[in-house]
């Protein structure tokens, strides 16, 4: 009847008003925290839409402390909603949850969606809310909180400052409970640098993962897409503590967190782990060790006989690179830069000396006095960035501008899983302070800086990474081909739609 | 017989002198600042002018002109010692012409005019005999000395019209005058200083401490870290080795990759210089190539700071012209 259908009409008005109050709850703690002025997260070219995305569950951490409502309805209800979702959108992005509505056919479903993320707690120390939150967080992980160290300079009060003296492995029991051994091996051989450099750190968490996968049961009443997942998250921040991740070891989690919630839910738990185990190998194998080999197919077509090729630092993807070349019989030489504190470029001239490459060793500071005699620069990256800009360790931007200067050609190699959807115009915003003590060096017996932390107004400063604009560098090489710096959103596309 | 212990005097403290020197550049870093050795130098002139044997100023300025042949071999990279020889050849010559009598300016000066006029070249040949000559030159030569003196209180105290509060000034390496400089501005300012530490040596390690004693807040960085901080930087405040006529500078490494980040970000990028490390030297016969020093070009640099004021590079030549004579660019 008339009367009925009415009834029926408002109790869906009301259940979707309830609906959508509950997003907004849970939407405003997260708006508030996303509020403050550089929002590096956000996409500078999208406007924020007017009704807040829901983020699916897999990216909230804090369901238990939802306010009142009973839990396991709202639970059940994501769930209900997830499992709909999941099943209409098939072949799309995973992360966006929303189904996208069918008015907008051409355009992919991440390009004009309001991407609402997070601001990352990693870069916004200074809000003592957002510590507590983590705290709280770490706490119900069961996960020691590291504390800063040192007097930290202003200009960075918002990011972390970590001594490298107090791994957090110190404060763990032995035999921890809580992590898998093989990820706290890994953690302490991030914080202690004994792994560094992007692709290194990336295998090696791939590497761990793998094992966590192989000695990993599902218990009873419980599904492994989930299950999983929700066992990999203390991991995560544990590993997030011992050293910020990079880039690349978060899109490899975010590809493993995509992997593992799509297994169906009828699959065995043998053939689960094993598909899980394949995956992992065929990301590595495909993204980083054929890149590489593609990628020197490309640069070695850019290195004539005679040249002499600047590299800074240590970059894995770059030093392969020269050996390629050498290997095919290329005629150049190679000089090193270095800088301190880090000496990373020690390591490459080792590598590249034992091929019986002639290399030259210069510090940083000496840099323009050596590139009258450069043909070439080739650099490594960390990341690439959605507006262009290259992330890499502190100094490349400074060999670009010199370079740029002396009108020498800037070439940057990187690997396309390193490319990700932030972005940052200064060095400043989103950061890695090392320890600061690394600073401190004994020069002809005196030791100026042994007690700076006794001075009041002296602070050291040890940045990691630094942004280089694109207008510095010529061309970068990736395995998809040989592109200019700006045309990495349309990179992102198109690996979003093919994902 | 005061003439031969005079003489052997003489000889033992210029050959201590040129030994100091040769330790001096020992490529560990100058153990003295390029104060000191100007006035060492020029002390050391004085002494020659006062205690050597010679009867008129063209013998006069040949002993000073042998001299300080040898003692710019002995230290070619501090090229103070040269400039206060040249300073002091100036010097002989303004007094013999004033003894003379004849207006010195208008023989000295390059203008338009006397490239004009001047037809033969000047008949100085230096060989009249004053007897005035060697105490005048004695009293030229102390006040060259007292000007050497006071130069570094003379640039700090211009230094409350460059710096303003809450200002993030960035510098490399030690310098003595740009210390100076900050720390007279500290006294009245408060303003964050940035100090890269310029491997290998690290001697911005000895100038942050300093500051910081002196209440400044500072922040040492790596070099690598130059560019990266740039565009938190409002002005670059840098000394320098020397500077060349053309108003380029010769100064430590990494100083030339500095001067560029801060013209990629237009912050003002001033020097600190005292007229004695004016140098007439012009680059082609400038050694860089030893990496202990870059070679900055005028364009990058924004402002000069002396103890005579502040001025564009682009002046450079003309106090050129005022500080040595031509004649003397080779000795």
């Amino acid at each position: 009847t008339k009367e009925e259908k009415q009834r029926l009409r408002k109790e869906k008005k009301h259940q979707k008003k309830i609906k959508e109050k509950k997003d907004d709850k849970e939407e405003k703690p997260v708006g508030a925290a996303s509020q403050p002025p550089t929002q590096p997260s956000q996409k500078g070219d999208l406007a924020p839409a007017p009704a807040p995305v829901p983020v699916p569950a897999s990216e909230t951490p804090a369901l238990a402390d939802k306010p009142a409502k009973s839990k396991a309805d709202l639970k059940a209800e994501r769930r209900a909603r997830q499992e709909s979702e999941r099943a209409s959108k098939q072949g799309k992005k995973g992360d966006v949850g929303q189904p996208v509505p069918t008015s907008k056919p051409k355009a992919p479903p991440s390009e004009l969606q309001p991407v609402v993320k997070r601001l990352p707690e990693h870069v916004q120390v200074d809000n003592p809310d957002v510590l507590k939150k983590l705290a709280k967080k770490l706490e119900r992980q069961q996960i020691p909180l590291r504390s800063d160290y040192g007097y930290k300079v202003s200009l960075f009060s918002h990011l972390h400052q970590y001594s490298r003296k107090a791994p957090l492995t110190q404060q763990l029991g032995i035999p921890s409970t809580v992590i898998h051994p093989a990820i706290v091996r890994l953690g302490l051989q991030y914080s202690q640098g004994i792994v560094a450099g992007s692709n290194a750190r990336s295998v090696a968490l791939l590497h761990a993962f793998k094992q966590v996968i192989r000695d990993y049961t599902t218990p009873p009443n419980e599904e492994l897409s989930r299950d999983l997942v929700n066992k990999l998250k203390p991991y995560i921040s544990f590993l997030n503590q011992c050293r910020p991740l990079s880039a690349s070891m978060g899109n490899a989690i975010k590809y493993i967190k995509k992997e593992i919630s799509n297994i169906p839910s009828q699959c065995k738990e043998e053939e689960a782990k094993s598909k899980l185990l394949s995956c992992i190998e065929c990301y590595i194998n495909e993204k980083i060790i054929l890149a590489a080999k593609a990628i020197a197919k490309y640069s070695i077509e850019k290195i004539s006989d005679g040249d002499v090729i600047l590299v800074y630092g240590c970059s894995s993807l770059v030093n392969h690179i020269l050996c390629e070349a050498f290997e095919k019989k290329r005629k150049f030489r190679v000089i090193v830069v270095d800088s301190r504190p880090r000496l990373e470029g020690r390591e490459a001239l080792r590598r590249l000396v034992q091929r019986g490459i002639s290399c030259t060793y210069v510090l940083i500071s000496a840099v323009s006095y050596i590139l009258p005699e450069v043909s070439k620069v080739f650099l490594g990256a960390h990341a690439l960035l959605a507006n262009g800009y290259v992330m890499s360790r502190v100094g490349t931007s400074q060999i670009a501008l010199v370079a740029k200067a002396f009108n020498v050609p800037v070439l940057v190699c990187c690997e396309t899983y390193k490319f990700c959807e932030r972005v940052q115009t200064d060095s400043f915003v989103s950061n890695e302070l090392d320890d600061p003590d690394e600073l401190i060096v004994t020069r002809k017996g005196k030791t100026q800086l042994e007690h700076w932390q006794e001075v009041p107004s002296l602070g050291l400063l040890n940045l990691v990474y630094d942004v280089t604009p694109p207008d510095f560098v010529d061309l970068v090489i990736t395995d998809l081909g040989m592109i200019p710096c700006t045309s990495v959103p349309v990179v992102l596309r198109v690996k979003n739609v093919d994902q | 017989m005061p003439g031969p212990d005079r003489e052997t005097d003489l000889t033992e403290r210029i050959e201590s002198f040129l030994s100091d020197l040769k330790r001096g550049g020992s490529g560990t870093g100058p153990l003295r600042g390029s104060a000191e050795t100007a006035r060492e130098t020029t002390a050391l002139l004085r002494r020659i002018t006062a205690q050597a044997r010679w009867s008129s100023a063209g013998d006069l300025m040949e002993i000073i002109r042998k001299e300080g042949r040898r003692m710019i071999a002995a230290q070619p990279s501090e090229t103070t010692v040269g400039n206060m020889i040249r300073r002091v050849l100036k010097i002989v010559r303004e007094e013999y012409a004033r003894s003379r009598g004849s207006s010195e300016e208008t023989d000295q000066q390059e203008s338009l005019h006397k490239l004009l006029t001047s037809g033969g070249l000047s008949e100085e040949n230096f060989r009249q005999h004053f007897t005035a000559l060697k105490a005048n030159v004695i009293e030229a030569i102390n006040e060259l000395l007292t000007e050497l003196e006071g130069t570094t209180d003379n640039i700090a105290m211009q230094a409350l019209e460059h710096i303003h509060s809450n200002e993030v000034i960035m510098t490399i390496g030690r310098s003595r005058t740009a210390e100076a400089f900050l720390k007279d501005a500290a006294r009245k300012r408060k303003f964050h200083v940035i100090v890269a530490e310029c491997a290998p040596f690290c001697q911005g390690h000895e100038m942050a401490t300093s500051l910081s004693k002196a209440g400044i807040e500072t922040t040492v960085i790596a070099d690598a870290a130059i560019f990266a901080v740039m565009s938190r930087v409002n002005k670059v405040i840098i000394g320098t080795q020397t500077v060349l006529a053309n108003g380029g500078l010769r100064a430590v490494n990494g100083t030339h990759t500095l001067a560029l980040a801060a013209k990629h970000h237009s912050t003002p990028l001033i020097v600190c210089a005292p007229m004695f490390k004016l140098s007439p030297q012009i680059l082609s016969k400038v050694n860089v190539h030893c990496p202990v020093f870059d070679y900055v070009p005028p364009e990058l640099i924004t402002l000069f700071i002396s103890n005579i004021g502040g001025h564009a590079p682009s002046y450079i030549y003309r106090l050129m012209s005022e500080l040595y004579h031509p004649e003397d660019h080779e000795l």
